[in-house]
């Protein structure tokens, strides 16, 4: 699997995102900076990490989805490439308009770091294909703006559609306003696109993918990514 | 020498902070009157903050060798090997006042200067602490503080991408008028690229890196070497700006030039900004410096010389470069959209000059502004020895029981998750042990090593008895970095007190110096790096005498791990296992936070530190953590025994049966602040007690672990979930609530 992480001014958990896909994928990513306008050739997946891309100011991701690298991930995508975006990657392809929705400031207006649970609601994505659906993973939530919001029909076709991917859930699965700790619509902590090529995600997988470490349940996502590839080759 | 600046008067003299002898002292140094950039200059570099004039000769005395030890304090932040050809780098620096008058700006650009202060010696930042005072929580500016500090710090170390791995939250009604924002960064360098200060060749570019110089934080650290008085909010003005963004790019700029060989001699812009800077760069090197102020990037057209030498703008670097390697420097910082300027050049003369739109604004002799700083020893007065309190004198408010509910849910001893959650403290993917244990765990690079940290003092002690206060606050850290399996390495100190012309609290600063200094003899525990900020006390409206802080000498302590997946956490980790307590107790309640809060008393001595016994104890738990003969470890701090135990016990879920030995009285036995103290847990109690027996260490049997509640003979059982929702709900509740 040959991944392409992009480098936005602002971006920190490039290195996390790195590491996470080298141990899982065997293989570094390449880097790719936000002033660049082609992704290199041959790129399996486009991966968008977390941070604080232009530092937030204006808008989350606002600023980041009108870099030059955009209008190629824009191309690789409608092109059926497959698109990882975690975090401030969410927010910026919201801004980019790979997906519906916007991700707004958490509930109680504090940034919240905290190991949460996440529901995976189904297995048969590039993305997912790691986990059983149902399974409920526990991974670690940075973010000041985070909390999902879109309006009534867009949810209702991203239900209808299965495009929720991942939902906050307590620890044995139950969708509760307790274990949803930043107040997102319906629990949203993941959805996919209508051809289910670009997945946007709030939590961070690529934290806990290492044993020694104490977690692994992030594996799975990468796990997976590689199996897709793998199949498909 | 220039005429539209202002005449020096006598006002004008008082304004810079400059007393009338240390102006006679600069008008003797320069043999004429200083032209008002040069006033300014001169108070930049001769206030208490910059010059360290009133705690130099004690801080001499401390000790800052051992053969681990690369870079001691005289730069940026202070130097360890960590072996593997790595060096942790490392200090901590307070941000009190600024945080007290904002307390958003305030913090965040505490924790911008102390990253810079990191990276500044070629070193990628991995972990941030934070130790915080505040007032009384009843204050009704408490709340407004903690919440704009919290985020504060939050919204820089989140958005440069650091972990917030550890520190502490204290409150206490002497911090009212003055709160206390102790930041330290901790970085990885390559031992043999470490960049320093001192310049080196003549006729050396000297280059202006990062962000627009601005009109704010004028006079800063001015500010900051003088007390508040009931004006505080008006010097809102001289609180700078934090922009993380601008230093996150410097970061990777400055490591990206330093890593293709271009640097020199590098040194962050903090306090006192562009003077203290070039000034110490050209002392440093012998050499003299001449900056043209026309070519420095400005944020808004019409500053004075003035002001540029005096602005505290944030996120800014002053580099010497190697002149063929200039056009690929600025080359680097174009790519991450930062300022980048030629200010001058290094000279054979010794003088640092300044010019600005033609003309010579200052022209001083550049090792004197350092080195002819005035030093004063201060007339000081040692505090009175306390009576040591018999516990058996202490009448008992309540039981044993009722006693742990109110302090596992008082405003010290409750759980900071409020605060730690607002703090990224997983990016970077290295945090092995997260907040809310004795000492965070952070893994160097891909392991096996890691750094333990940790920050501690316990100012109640440290103002009952400097001397021993000094000592604990050096043997607690020493003791939360045992207590995870760490060696201890090294420490950075960030001493905050009051009006240092006042005896009684030189008294405290010079007691609370010599007690760090014999700690850190003893523990083999040297001080590479650290901060003095005196003046922490306020003026309230109608008062003559400032009212002065607790005397707080902030310890950062850092231990190394040599196999990140041994550390030991504090939670229990099974049922039936043996609970053992290492260390002797007399019951010491003298200042206990069992004596303030539940009998309602801030009285007597502190508890003594036995630094033979600390070292000896320290040493005996490392080894059993090494060898894997215990399960858990905790060190015995604020609350004493049963609050650390109740720790244990929450932290797992897991309950306890325990009984106190005859001999001491129960509540001094649970309860009382003896030092050098750790609980462990054990599958094999045996191996352990024998262990013990043949080292000639004092351990008892306090019982095991199991069950759902803290059984303890004599009084009623405390289920786990009833003290975790005391421990857990008092922040959030008391930050929810609306200010009264």
């Amino acid at each position: 699997m040959k991944s392409a992480v992009l480098v936005f001014p602002g971006i920190n958990r490039e290195r996390d995102m790195a590491r996470a896909l080298r141990l899982i994928s065997g293989r570094a990513p390449t880097m790719v900076w936000h002033a660049d306008t082609e992704l290199p050739p041959g790129t399996d997946i486009v991966v968008i990490p977390g941070g604080f891309s232009y530092g937030d100011y204006l808008r989350c991701g606002a600023i980041a989805a009108r870099a030059p690298i955009m209008e190629a991930v824009r191309a690789f995508a409608a092109k059926g490439g497959l698109v990882l975006a975690i975090c401030n990657g969410f927010q910026i392809v919201c801004e980019a308009g790979l997906l519906p929705g916007v991700l707004m400031r958490n509930a109680q207006l504090r940034f919240i770091c905290r190991d949460v649970f996440l529901r995976v609601e189904r297995s048969d994505t590039p993305f997912t294909r790691g986990y059983n659906a149902g399974q409920v993973i526990r991974v670690p939530v940075a973010h000041g703006e985070g909390n999902y919001i879109a309006d009534g029909e867009t949810i209702a076709r991203l239900e209808g559609e299965g495009r929720v991917i991942f939902r906050y859930s307590s620890p044995d699965g139950m969708v509760d306003p307790n274990w949803n700790h930043n107040g997102a619509m319906n629990a949203i902590a993941g959805i996919i696109n209508e051809r289910g090529n670009v997945l946007g995600l709030m939590p961070h997988p690529e934290n806990h993918v290492e044993a020694s470490m104490g977690r692994t349940d992030g594996r799975g996502l990468f796990a997976g990514l590689v199996d897709h590839f793998k199949l498909a080759a | 020498m220039i005429s539209n600046e202002p005449a020096i008067t006598p006002e004008l003299i008082a304004q810079h902070g400059l007393k009338p002898d240390e102006y006679e002292r600069i008008v003797k140094l320069i043999g004429r009157a200083p032209s008002f950039t040069e006033l300014g200059i001169f108070s930049a570099m001769w206030n208490e903050h910059c010059s360290y004039k009133s705690s130099k000769i004690h801080l001499r005395t401390l000790p800052t060798q051992a053969p681990w030890v690369i870079q001691g304090p005289g730069e940026n932040a202070g130097v360890i090997d960590i072996g593997d050809g790595l060096a942790a780098v490392f200090k901590m620096e307070s941000h009190n006042h600024p945080s007290y008058i904002e307390p958003y700006q305030g913090a965040t650009t505490g924790v911008g200067g102390i990253l810079r202060d990191v990276f500044t010696m070629g070193a990628r930042p991995i972990a941030c602490l934070n130790a915080l005072s505040f007032g009384d929580p009843k204050n009704p500016k408490t709340r407004h503080l903690v919440s704009g500090v919290v985020a504060g710090i939050g919204g820089y170390g989140n958005s440069f991408g650091v972990p917030t791995v550890g520190g502490e939250v204290r409150f206490h009604r002497r911090y009212d008028g003055n709160c206390l924002v102790n930041a330290m960064a901790v970085g990885i360098a390559e031992k043999d690229k470490i960049f320093y200060s001192a310049a080196s060749g003549v006729g050396m570019p000297i280059v202006y890196l990062g962000s627009k110089t601005g009109r704010d934080g004028i006079h800063g650290a001015t500010m900051a070497s003088a007390e508040f008085g009931a004006d505080a909010d008006e010097k809102r003005p001289t609180v700078q700006v934090g922009d993380p963004f601008s230093e996150k790019l410097l970061l990777e700029a400055c490591l990206e030039i330093m890593a293709k060989g271009c640097v020199i001699a590098i040194q962050d812009m903090g306090a006192a900004g562009l003077t203290c800077s070039a000034v110490e760069m050209g002392a440093k090197g012998d050499l003299g410096v001449t900056l043209d102020l026309d070519e420095v990037p400005c944020r808004e057209p019409g500053m004075s010389a003035y002001e540029m030498m005096l602005s505290e703008s944030q996120e800014r670097m002053l580099m010497v470069l190697k002149p063929e390697k200039e056009k690929e420097a600025e080359a680097i910082f174009r790519k991450w959209g930062l300022d980048f300027a030629l200010v001058g050049e290094t000279t054979p003369t010794k003088r640092f000059v300044v010019r600005h739109g033609g003309a010579v604004m200052a022209d001083l002799p550049i090792k004197e502004l350092g080195d002819e700083a005035p030093v004063y020893d201060r007339p000081f007065a040692e505090s009175a020895k306390l009576p040591v309190i018999d516990a058996a004198s202490i009448k008992l408010p309540i039981g044993v029981a009722d006693a742990l509910e109110k302090l596992i849910g008082s405003p010290d001893l409750c759980s900071k998750r409020w605060v730690f959650e607002q703090y990224d403290h997983v990016i970077l993917g290295n945090t092995v042990q997260r907040p809310g244990g004795d000492a965070a765990v952070v893994r160097v690079n891909e392991g096996p090593k890691a750094l333990a940290l940790t920050s501690d003092v316990t100012p109640r002690y440290c103002e009952a008895d400097p001397f021993e206060g000094g000592k604990q606050a050096v043997a607690e850290a020493w003791r939360n970095l045992s207590a995870v399996g760490a060696r201890p390495l090294a420490l950075t100190d960030n001493l905050n007190f009051g009006n240092p012309e006042r005896p009684e609290i030189m008294g405290q600063l010079v007691g609370c110096i010599r007690g760090i200094g014999e700690a850190s003899r003893a523990l083999d525990f040297p001080i590479v790096s650290g901060n003095v900020s005196l003046y922490n006390e306020t003026k309230f409206q109608g008062e003559d005498l400032g009212r002065p802080i607790l005397p707080t000498p902030t310890i950062g302590g850092v231990g190394i791990l040599d196999d990140f997946t041994k550390s030991m956490t504090l939670a229990f980790k099974a049922e039936g296992e043996s609970i053992l307590l290492i260390g002797e107790t007399q019951g010491w309640l003298g200042q206990s936070v069992y004596l303030r809060d539940i009998c309602g008393r801030e009285e007597g001595a502190p508890p003594p530190v036995d630094l033979a016994a600390e070292r000896r104890h320290g040493e005996f738990v490392r080894a059993l953590i090494r060898d894997g003969l215990v399960t858990a470890a905790h060190d015995l701090s604020d609350g004493g025994l049963l609050v650390a135990l109740a720790e244990m016990a929450m932290a797992s879920r897991i309950g306890a049966v325990l009984e106190a030995p005859p001999g001491v009285p129960a509540h001094a036995f649970w309860f009382g602040e003896d030092q050098a103290r750790y609980v462990v847990t054990a599958k094999d109690a045996e191996a352990v007690v024998q262990r013990a027996a043949a080292a000639g260490l004092p351990l008892i049997r306090l019982g095991a672990t199991g069950g759902r509640a803290l059984a303890i003979a004599g009084a009623r059982p405390l289920r786990i979930g009833d003290l975790l929702s005391r421990f857990e709900d008092w922040l959030p509740a008391y930050m929810a609530a609306s200010p009264a």
